[in-house]
């Protein structure tokens, strides 16, 4: 068995590179001990200008509400509008609560009131969310003060869509729908991209010419390049979701067997994109750049840091052709809903279409090369 | 060591073809007409030639004569565009062949291509099992080896800390390793000093003397004296081939070197 000889070396090799083990060892680590707190949807100290043209009792009452939540900072409380945009603009606040003259009577006299919010967009996702949480506190102010819903209403200006976020559910951690979309990564990165390297580097160092005069088939060279890659993806696969046990108790609800066996689909025609990469590059540096250029496409188009449902047609188009949206999708159903095959079908066919055309396209682009 | 006849009818019995004796009993190499392009551009330009058995056959040219893109397609690297080629009995133009051909032959290129990275042992051992010899086969002859190179202390050294002449000394070793019928040698002593060279010329005869055909491609006209023949090319054609004696009473001129200038001078291809 030649291939023995070849898998013996790489893991030579691979346990003498200090700086690839480091990436193996620390890739995973790093992102599941620091990614899932630092892509956090929750938004905190959110900088809020009160214009309060009522100077009421509730008025007050309703800014010191806003202050004790850990999602808002008062910056101020001014008596005219220009004064809280100027603070905005000086970017010191993020929203303005503007309280209208007659808020405590129109409450108390049951009639409707109105309040308006305006939030700077710079930051989008700080905005929407800040203005719809900021919307839930005063609806639910309104209810303790006794008013009747649907007597408040408020308004948000300059087309700020308000979602509906599950802010009060105490089980709605944003975490945990990042973990499993972050094992996908790393497992990515490490089985796709770092075999490609490899063997852009053995053409850089010209060793592959004194292989390729040996009777070793190309194909089990690469092969023998792919399964230390694969080894190491499973392990590291197994080591994220074991962190993601210890540090977050996190488990997949669902079959484990089942995540590991599309993990496989999932690596091998990420292996394959990479050896596609391989083939066309002569040098580590424009190896790099493609997958560059791909990781970044693949994880911004994928979802699971924006969702796909808000993105325009154009982007929703992209994001079909990107394996990551669905081993994403396949992935936090499995671990957070528990879902079987049936239910995750519609996510595993593009990826098995995804593994046929990469494989099929990496031979070929291999043997008009080769 | 099989050779001749037997050897011949053997291959051919094995790829199921003909004999068509283009390659001569005691010849091990036969090239006819042999081309390659590359777009518009012709690099070896129909070279015919024939290397016997046994011999080291000098293959000098200028840079961008076209030597290494030769010396490619005889090692299955490079197909040619068109000509014929049979190499220890392997047609060149056959697939299949050249799967087969591949086992028989060693190549050392020009760039020094053993793995950095792996200890001496390790790189022997990596080369000996890839032409599928036997673990203990393997041990058994490293051993031999090294201390026939006297490296037998340097055998856990990493190979990026040897010296140059040993690193060219070790990756010689390790192209005749699996005793290959032909060892394809590019520029082999480039860049070490004249003691170093006459070191590794003595390898090159004992491979010799076991009955190994050497086809060596180099730049320095004293190592072209040591060839049993040579031949020399100017802009991808052969313009001449004989014993190192014969060119200089041809050409009359004192040093193989003399020659060479006088034939390279010819060349219009820029590098």
């Amino acid at each position: 068995m030649i291939i023995k000889y070849l898998i013996e070396k790489e893991f030579k090799q691979l346990w003498r590179n200090p700086f690839i083990l480091f990436i193996i060892i620390a890739l995973p680590v790093l992102v599941m001990l620091v990614f899932p707190w630092a892509t956090t949807m929750e938004i905190k100290n959110v900088n809020v200008a009160v214009v309060d043209n009522d100077r009421s009792d509730l008025s007050r009452l309703l800014t010191e509400k806003i202050a004790s939540t850990e999602y808002f900072d008062i910056t101020g409380v001014f008596m005219r509008s220009e004064e809280a945009m100027q603070e905005i603009e000086y970017g010191d606040a993020d929203i303005i609560l503007e309280i209208p003259y007659g808020f405590e009577e129109d409450i108390l006299s049951d009639a409707n009131s109105s309040l308006l919010i305006e939030a700077n967009a710079v930051n989008g996702t700080k905005a929407s969310l800040g203005s719809s949480y900021l919307e839930m506190i005063i609806v639910s102010f309104a209810e303790q003060a006794g008013v009747s819903r649907g007597a408040l209403s408020v308004s948000a200006p300059g087309g700020i869509a308000v979602d509906s976020y599950y802010w009060f559910n105490p089980a709605m951690d944003y975490k945990i729908p990042m973990i499993p979309a972050l094992i996908m990564l790393v497992v990515a990165l490490i089985t796709g991209f770092l075999p490609a390297m490899n063997i852009v580097g053995e053409k850089e160092a010209g060793t592959i010419e004194q292989i390729n005069v040996t009777p070793v088939p190309k194909i089990t060279f690469i092969v023998g390049k792919l399964i230390p890659y694969w080894i190491i993806g499973v392990v590291v696969l197994s080591v994220g979701m074991v962190v993601a046990w210890l540090l977050y108790g996190l488990r997949p609800e669902g079959s484990v067997l089942l995540l590991f066996g599309l993990s496989f689909v999932f690596i091998f025609g990420i292996s394959g994109l990479g050896l596609i990469i391989s083939n066309y590059s002569s040098t580590m540096q424009q190896a790099m750049f493609m997958i560059f250029f791909i990781i970044i496409v693949f994880i911004l188009m994928c979802g699971i840091f924006t969702p796909i449902s808000s993105m325009p047609e154009w982007a929703r188009i992209i994001s079909m052709f990107d394996p990551f949206t669905y081993f994403a999708e396949i992935m936090r159903m499995i671990y957070l809903k528990g879902s079987t095959l049936r239910d995750i079908l519609p996510n595993v066919y593009p990826l098995i279409a995804f593994f046929v055309v990469i494989t099929g396209w990496a031979i070929l682009s291999y043997r008009k090369r080769g | 060591m099989i050779s001749g006849e037997n050897t011949r009818k053997r291959i051919m019995e094995l790829l199921g073809r003909e004999d068509d004796h283009f390659l001569k009993e005691g010849d091990v190499i036969r090239t006819e007409g042999l081309t390659k392009c590359f777009g518009s551009f012709t690099a070896v330009d129909h070279i015919s030639f024939t290397v016997r058995q046994g011999e080291i056959f000098g293959f000098l040219g200028a840079n961008g004569a076209g030597k290494t893109t030769a010396m490619k397609m005889l090692c299955g690297l490079s197909r040619p565009t068109s000509g014929r080629a049979v190499v220890a009995g392997y047609d060149l133009h056959y697939n299949r062949d050249v799967k087969h051909l591949k086992k028989v032959i060693g190549y050392m290129s020009q760039k020094f291509s053993l793995y950095e990275d792996l200890k001496v042992w390790e790189n022997i051992r990596l080369f000996g099992g890839i032409y599928g010899m036997k673990d203990d086969v393997i041990a058994e002859k490293t051993e031999d080896l090294l201390r026939r190179l006297d490296l037998t202390a340097q055998r856990n050294r990493m190979v990026r800390d040897l010296p140059l002449g040993w690193k060219q000394r070790l990756a010689f070793s390790v192209a005749i390793f699996h005793e290959p019928r032909i060892v394809f040698l590019d520029e082999p002593t480039g860049g070490v000093d004249p003691a170093t060279r006459r070191g590794f010329w003595e390898m090159i005869y004992d491979a010799a003397e076991r009955g190994i055909t050497v086809f060596v491609t180099t730049h320095y006209m004293d190592e072209a004296e040591y060839c049993n023949r040579v031949s020399i090319m100017v802009d991808g054609k052969i313009e001449a081939l004989d014993s190192p004696a014969a060119l200089k009473c041809k050409y009359s001129a004192p040093s193989m070197d003399e020659v060479f200038r006088l034939l390279a001078g010819k060349a219009k291809r820029e590098e």
